[in-house]
């Protein structure tokens, strides 16, 4: 699982059936001091995020766990929003 | 979860069962700026894409995932047709 900032969002309207009524956001990667890192990703929203929120997803096949029992095709989900910037330590600060 | 553009077509007539009837296509992935990345995938298509257009594809045993591709042999799938993708520069909150 990586932290990630949401940045965006895609608009889809031909897809496949079984990712009807999904949130498809952009998220931008970052590092443990909450700097960007990479290209930005595309990833399917399971925690109902907003723009500008800080999150964590989940890759793999584990990514369609979250829309159980409807099989999702995903490889990258946003399973949990962050409660703020100051609530990720690093042992550092 | 990535962003691509569809390159061309694959044809196959000697195929495992599972993948009769599916449309082969190959896709190259893009960065969300436009530019192209150095690899490309065949992958299935779910949705109806056509030349040009930019699509969604999923990797790994998500692509299984998708309506239609129960128990195939697939490793990447094209689950949708891109409209629009609107993000913000990354280091902007």
């Amino acid at each position: 699982m990586q932290l990630a900032r949401v940045v965006g969002n895609v608009v889809s309207t031909m897809k496949n059936a079984s990712l009807r009524g999904r949130k498809i956001m952009v998220v931008q990667n970052l590092n443990e001091k909450l700097e960007p890192i990479g290209q930005p990703l595309i990833a399917l929203d399971a925690a109902g995020c907003g723009i500008g929120e800080l999150v964590f997803w989940c890759r793999g096949r584990e990514a369609s766990f979250p829309f159980k029992r409807d099989p999702t095709p995903t490889d990258c989900t946003i399973v949990a929003i962050v409660d703020s910037d100051s609530h990720v330590f690093n042992g550092e600060s | 979860m990535r962003v691509a553009r569809i390159l061309g077509t694959v044809v196959s007539t000697q195929k495992d069962e599972r993948l009769k009837g599916k449309k082969l296509l190959v896709v190259k992935p893009i960065n969300l700026d436009g530019t192209d990345r150095d690899d490309y995938v065949v992958a299935v298509d779910t949705v109806g894409a056509g030349f040009h257009e930019r699509v969604l594809i999923v990797g790994g045993s998500s692509a299984r995932m998708a309506e239609g591709n129960k128990d195939c042999p697939v490793d990447t799938a094209i689950v949708g047709v891109i409209d629009s993708i609107e993000f913000t520069s990354p280091d902007r909150k």
